[in-house]
């Protein structure tokens, strides 16, 4: 990875031109089409369930399953306003948040030392960052469900705020690494001539470089705390306190009634904001996450 | 760093400027935040896992240490590998189809055409919805009665009851493995056309001039140059894959008949509901082997990488 978000450049215009476009079509874009089809069928799936009235959900005599007649709005209403589910979109946000913020600004001074310091011992730090990089979740939450209690923050916001960062502390900082080793010695070189402190150059010089950089970290932060599970799961009791993902299947799901409806629109809800994000930082998406991989 | 001003600068100004420029005074000061977070946060409760797998701590009981009873316990467990089983099984099928479809994928989002850029943005949608949303939906997609896979197959007269998909046991692990490698296959699809697009088209045309079909190029251009990177997002996916617990836990919970219990779930059910910490600690390192080879696998993977991209070391 050399430079912020890479623009997908179309110059591979390849060898098409020596394809006929019948043969295009059954090779190419008609798998293509396949593809697109089952990967998106299921948000198709989810949006019409939400808005459809109960009398039609199951009735697929009368009714075709896949359209929807007198859409309704009574499942989010009841979402909005008769569960939890504000208090649940807020705590995400909130969570979410501040999870991020705290690992970028650690991350931030992290990279910095790792990438440009080179203090003794940095490239061990490095190799640890990524080695951290490959704890997964589901075998840290048994012994952090123990600490969070001793600390005495569980059920609390706080107790998933501290324990997010560590699967985003380690993923920022590597990817910040590879941009601060994008940008040229010599600048920080004429800045130091200067009489910069490195406080003044990380904050003056790298840092505005390196803005594409740290909205690639700081919106893949958020997406990953937004889909967090385990944690919030194990830590987290009480209604008021939940995040989306563990309100919407702890709290809607009830009893052997599944309310489709309501359960869609939860889901619906709960996705629209990271995908809002996400169109309007595809780039940085794509960057962010080849980014790690790349490496 | 030494002050050239008119006015002689004091001495004890100087020492802490010389301080503060020192590269490895600031640089361990700098890393002093992340470094005692993830010691605290992840290197700590990763060795207390450790510690916690000799004990038999239960939810609201200080355990005490039992050696190796609870590795004995689970050695006897046909549950136990039942489970290990079915992750193998999870993993290696979710793995290999993802790859085999994130590769097509890859291959077909790397061709000309028109709306490429939308392709290519919309495909990313499952990987960056929340799982268990996700979840949710094929949960309703993979109803018994009112699946909608079952309603149109039934329509085309194909099959003449609706299909049971969770409720049978091959049924049951084929239904998770899919849903597992629709959310992935994004994943590895955009990291190999990342990939693709830094291999030259030139080499093409050259092999295309030699006479070489499609799918030599395909085995003697596009596969070796790509092989690095695959071996990357492979390991992760297959790290991912492994230590899974939001599907299983949205759609099944680990039944039929335990048919698809996962070492994650498992470790979860006798830990948090369950109350034995210790025992679900156990299970949980016994994850870390299986993990140490993925991690094994990419480190070499990068390795000759950075060869392949003539960088030394």
């Amino acid at each position: 990875m050399t430079h912020a978000p890479e623009q997908m450049t179309d110059n591979s215009t390849g060898m098409s031109y020596l394809d006929s476009l019948p043969r295009r079509l059954v090779t190419v874009i008609l798998p293509l089409l396949v593809f697109v089809f089952v990967l998106l069928f299921p948000f198709y799936w989810m949006a019409i369930t939400a808005i459809k009235p109960n009398y039609q959900l199951t009735d697929y005599n009368n009714y075709s399953p896949l359209w929807v007649v007198e859409p309704t709005l009574e499942h989010i209403k009841y979402l909005l306003f008769e569960t939890s589910y504000p208090s649940w979109l807020w705590n995400t946000i909130y969570i979410s948040v501040a999870a991020t913020i705290i690992s970028l600004v650690t991350s931030v001074f992290a990279a910095y030392a790792i990438e440009r310091l080179r203090f003794n011992g940095s490239r061990w730090v490095g190799l640890g960052i990524f080695l951290a990089y490959l704890v997964p979740p589901s075998i840290l939450f048994i012994p952090l469900a123990i600490m969070i209690f001793g600390l005495g923050i569980y059920d609390t916001k706080l107790a998933l705020i501290l324990t997010y960062p560590t699967f985003l502390v380690p993923f920022s900082t590597w990817l910040l690494m590879g941009y601060f080793r994008s940008i040229p010695f010599e600048l920080e070189e004429c800045a130091l001539v200067d009489g910069a402190s490195r406080w003044q150059i990380l904050i003056k010089v790298l840092l505005p470089l390196s803005v594409p950089g740290l909205i690639s970290a700081g919106i893949f932060s958020f997406t990953l705390s937004w889909n967090e599970f385990i944690y919030a799961l194990t830590f987290i009791q009480s209604s008021e306190n939940k995040t989306v993902p563990v309100g919407v299947l702890t709290e809607l799901v009830r009893s052997d009634v599944y309310e489709w409806g309501s359960l869609m629109a939860g889901a619906l809800l709960g996705s629209l904001p990271v995908v809002i994000l996400y169109s309007f930082f595809v780039d940085y998406y794509v960057s962010s996450m080849t980014g790690a991989v790349k490496e | 760093m030494a002050n050239v001003t008119a006015t002689e600068p004091s001495p004890s100004r100087s020492f802490w400027a010389g301080i503060g420029q020192g590269r490895h005074v600031i640089g361990i000061l700098f890393m002093l935040p992340a470094a005692v977070f993830l010691l605290f946060f992840l290197t700590y409760p990763l060795g207390l896992g450790v510690w916690l797998g000799f004990t038999d701590t239960r939810i609201g009981s200080p355990g005490v240490f039992i050696g190796l009873e609870n590795y004995a316990s689970l050695m006897g467990d046909s549950l136990f590998w039942l489970v290990v089983f079915n992750t193998i099984l999870y993993t290696v099928a979710a793995s290999i189809l993802k790859f085999a479809l994130g590769l097509w994928l890859a291959l077909l989002l790397n061709e000309n055409m028109p709306f490429k850029a939308f392709f290519r943005a919309v495909v990313l949608l499952p990987w960056v919805v929340p799982t268990v949303l996700s979840a949710i939906a094929f949960w309703w997609i993979f109803d018994s009665q009112y699946s909608i896979i079952s309603w149109a197959l039934i329509k085309m007269g194909l099959i003449s009851a609706p299909i049971n998909f969770l409720g049978d046991v091959a049924n049951a692990r084929a239904s998770v493995i899919a849903a597992n490698v629709w959310r992935g296959i994004p994943f590895v699809a955009i990291s190999l056309l990342a990939g693709l697009q830094t291999i030259s088209p030139s080499l093409h045309e050259a092999a295309t001039l030699d006479g070489a079909t499609n799918w030599q190029r395909f085995r003697y251009i596009t596969l070796p140059m790509l092989s690095p990177i695959i071996a990357v997002v492979m390991t992760f996916s297959v790290l991912f894959t492994f230590t899974d617990f939001q599907l299983i836990y949205v759609l099944t919970r680990g039944g039929p008949l335990n048919s698809t219990h996962l070492m994650a779930t498992l470790s979860f059910q006798r830990a948090i509901p369950g109350g034995s910490l210790g025992e679900g600690a156990a299970i949980a390192v016994a994850m870390i082997p299986f993990l140490l080879g993925a991690i094994l696998f990419s480190y070499f993977g990068l390795q000759r990488r950075k060869w392949q991209q003539g960088g030394a070391d």
